[in-house]
């Protein structure tokens, strides 16, 4: 089954009178199961096409699906439901909030959904324990490590089981282990259920975890690669 | 979320408390000099009404009237019984030969109503022996006192006993009262009417006011109205006579001006302090609401979330303010200042408040509603 289908989506932004093509007509299809890379030179478009296919941002032309359902056809309204129970975000930055607790950051996707709060901090304890930081939930996130917050982040992105996840540069601000940890973490999620990953990256050290690669260049796909077979 | 940024956060509860305690304390100042306008009459609480002459435009706005007015009001039907008072600014002469302005006022020999409310020594009717009078506590024990003999020394409050000249004239101080602070600082003197006649110079028209009881069951309004046209003298109930004057120091004075413009200044300064940091505070935090957006949360909730921080620190700036003011009015209780903290001015504060948070929300809330969530995704 399909996860994502774009056809030819074009994306002009345009920056005080400079006009600048960040996407010139992109197809991409993404099957559910599956780990999606986006690589390519910086500037060449790759948070661009994330964003309009996690549906916070809205192509100019061409049109993008997620499963079955058209975006830009989609009221603000419907599109916030949408996001909030379909799409998780990885950030490169983690963008965990600061004043809130490790399990109560977690919890926040099920309170967005209408879940109750008792409900959704048990809920986050466990998810807490699967991706092994079941001993730090009452912490705040400035009193852990990158790789702990990126852990914290990635429960967050599945909490509430959304069938599309999107990272933006998840393992750019980690070293080389614990971005492998926190690949691996993301990895098994893809495998154990039935979701599509799509993972913007520069970092070449995790290229190995992807299904498939498409290689970016000044806002087209110039090549995409499949490299399932491999693992 | 606030508490996330300590300063910022303690920035924002410091202006609001700042501008919630001027809010209170200034008006609360002001209030207690406008009792101070009246507090004359308030002291003379057994006539329902005042007659005086019909320009008298507040309670310390003399203008004479003859004695015989005063018969004229006894007659009119309804009037239980009418009084004479005196009341004039005259010169007293103290003891070491300087001159100090005095108010006197001068009660009716025979019953002496209208008189200080408490008397701390002495005895009221002691008025009745000869060139008796009676000072306030404030004038006794600074401008009527008796300079020291040292130079430097602490001066000594006139007492029973002592004597000085008033306009001239003998007068023996035979008690010591308490009365209302005035708004005027000239110390005042009571004294039985015939002799507060005898102490001011020589004039046509003397008497101040008449004081007059309503009959039991007589309706007020009806009998000022009554005096009013039979007399041709203005007639006020106590209450209309504290709003008359009241209103004299209100329209003719500075008073309220001033304190309107410390209360604005109040105002603007914390609504530009917690506006402007509680605006920062959301500029500082915009990426997290851009990851809520993402997220999915509407813009009706992060609204909410604003809202409710906003109320937050409100209310602690408030109480903290609210309750500053009242220790202020605490501590200050006994000294000279005017202070008069009402409920009323709860709800002025607390409104004022309320309106640096809500625009304190509304410029935050603004740049959240415009925010793209697309931004969660940039460095
Ligand atoms: N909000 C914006 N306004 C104007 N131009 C933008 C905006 N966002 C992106 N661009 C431009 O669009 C192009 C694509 O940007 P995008 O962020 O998608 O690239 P990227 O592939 O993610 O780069 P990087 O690897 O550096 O993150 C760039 O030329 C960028 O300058
Ligand atoms: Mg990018």
């Amino acid at each position: 089954m399909l996860a994502v289908r774009c056809r030819k989506i074009v994306k002009i932004y345009d920056s005080g009178g400079q006009r600048v093509t960040a996407l010139g007509g992109i197809d991409l299809d993404i099957a559910t199961g599956e780990l999606m890379m986006l690589v390519g030179p910086s500037g060449c478009g790759k948070t661009t096409l994330i964003s309009v296919i996690a549906g916070i941002l809205d192509q100019d032309e061409g049109s993008c699906e997620v499963f079955g359902k058209d975006l830009a056809a989609m009221s603000n309204r419907e599109k916030l439901k949408f996001r909030a129970s379909h799409i998780g975000f990885v950030f490169q930055a983690f963008n965990l909030l600061p004043s809130l607790t490790v399990a109560e950051n977690v919890s926040v996707p099920l309170l967005i959904n209408g879940i109750r709060r008792a409900e959704a901090e048990r809920k986050a304890n466990s998810i807490l324990e699967q991706v092994g930081l079941g001993d730090r939930t009452t912490f705040l996130p400035s009193q852990l490590s990158g790789g702990q917050q990126q852990r914290v982040a990635i429960a967050r992105a599945l909490i509430h089981d959304p069938g599309l996840i999107v990272c933006d540069e998840p393992t750019s601000a980690l070293d080389h282990e614990t971005g492998h940890t926190v690949m691996q973490l993301l990895k098994n999620t893809v495998l154990q259920s039935n979701r599509a990953l799509v993972i913007v990256t520069h970092d070449s050290r995790i290229f190995s975890f992807a299904d498939r690669t498409a290689e970016m260049d000044d806002g087209r796909i110039v090549k995409i690669t499949d490299t399932s077979a491999a693992h | 979320m606030l508490t996330g940024d300590r300063g910022k956060y303690l920035g924002i509860i410091m202006g609001l408390t700042f501008a919630s305690l001027i809010m209170t304390q200034q008006p609360a100042i002001f209030l207690g000099l406008m009792t101070r306008t009246y507090s004359f009459i308030t002291d003379v609480s057994l006539p329902d009404i005042w007659v005086m002459d019909s320009k008298v435009q507040f309670v310390d706005d003399i203008k004479p009237l003859q004695d015989t007015e005063l018969y004229r009001v006894r007659g009119v039907s309804g009037v239980e019984w009418a009084t004479p008072m005196y009341k004039g600014l005259l010169r007293a002469r103290l003891a070491n030969g300087t001159f100090q302005s005095c108010f006197v006022v001068g009660l009716d020999d025979a019953t002496l109503i209208g008189g200080p409310p408490i008397m701390l020594e002495g005895n009221i009717e002691d008025l009745r022996r000869s060139d008796g009078v009676v000072v306030d506590i404030d004038g006794a024990r600074d401008k009527l006192a008796k300079p020291s003999r040292e130079s430097g020394g602490k001066s000594v409050p006139i007492k029973v006993g002592d004597s000085l000249e008033v306009n001239d004239h003998r007068a023996v101080v035979v008690g010591i009262a308490k009365i209302s602070r005035t708004f005027q600082a000239q110390p005042i003197i009571y004294t039985t009417y015939s002799r507060a006649k005898s102490y001011a110079p020589r004039e046509r028209k003397l008497l101040s006011f008449i004081l007059v009881k309503a009959k039991p069951g007589q309706d007020l309004s009806v009998l000022t109205r009554r005096i009013r046209e039979s007399t041709g003298l203005a007639a006020y109930t106590r209450q209309e006579f504290m709003d008359l004057t009241y209103d004299y120091f209100m329209k003719n004075t500075g008073i309220p001006i001033n304190f309107g413009i410390s209360v604005l200044l109040g105002f603007m300064v914390g609504a530009a302090i917690a506006g402007q940091t509680f605006y920062n505070f959301t500029l500082d935090n915009l990426r997290q609401f851009g990851v809520l957006k993402a997220m999915g949360t509407s813009n009706r909730i992060l609204l909410q979330m604003i809202l409710l921080q906003a109320i937050l620190v409100g209310s602690i700036g408030y109480g903290l303010g609210v309750g500053s003011t009242a220790l202020f009015g605490y501590f200050m209780h006994d000294s000279i200042l005017a202070f008069k903290f009402t409920w009323q001015l709860l709800i002025f504060s607390g409104v004022g408040i309320g309106l640096i948070c809500v625009f304190a929300a509304v410029i935050s809330i603004l740049k959240v509603i415009r925010l793209e969530p697309a931004v969660v995704f940039k460095s």
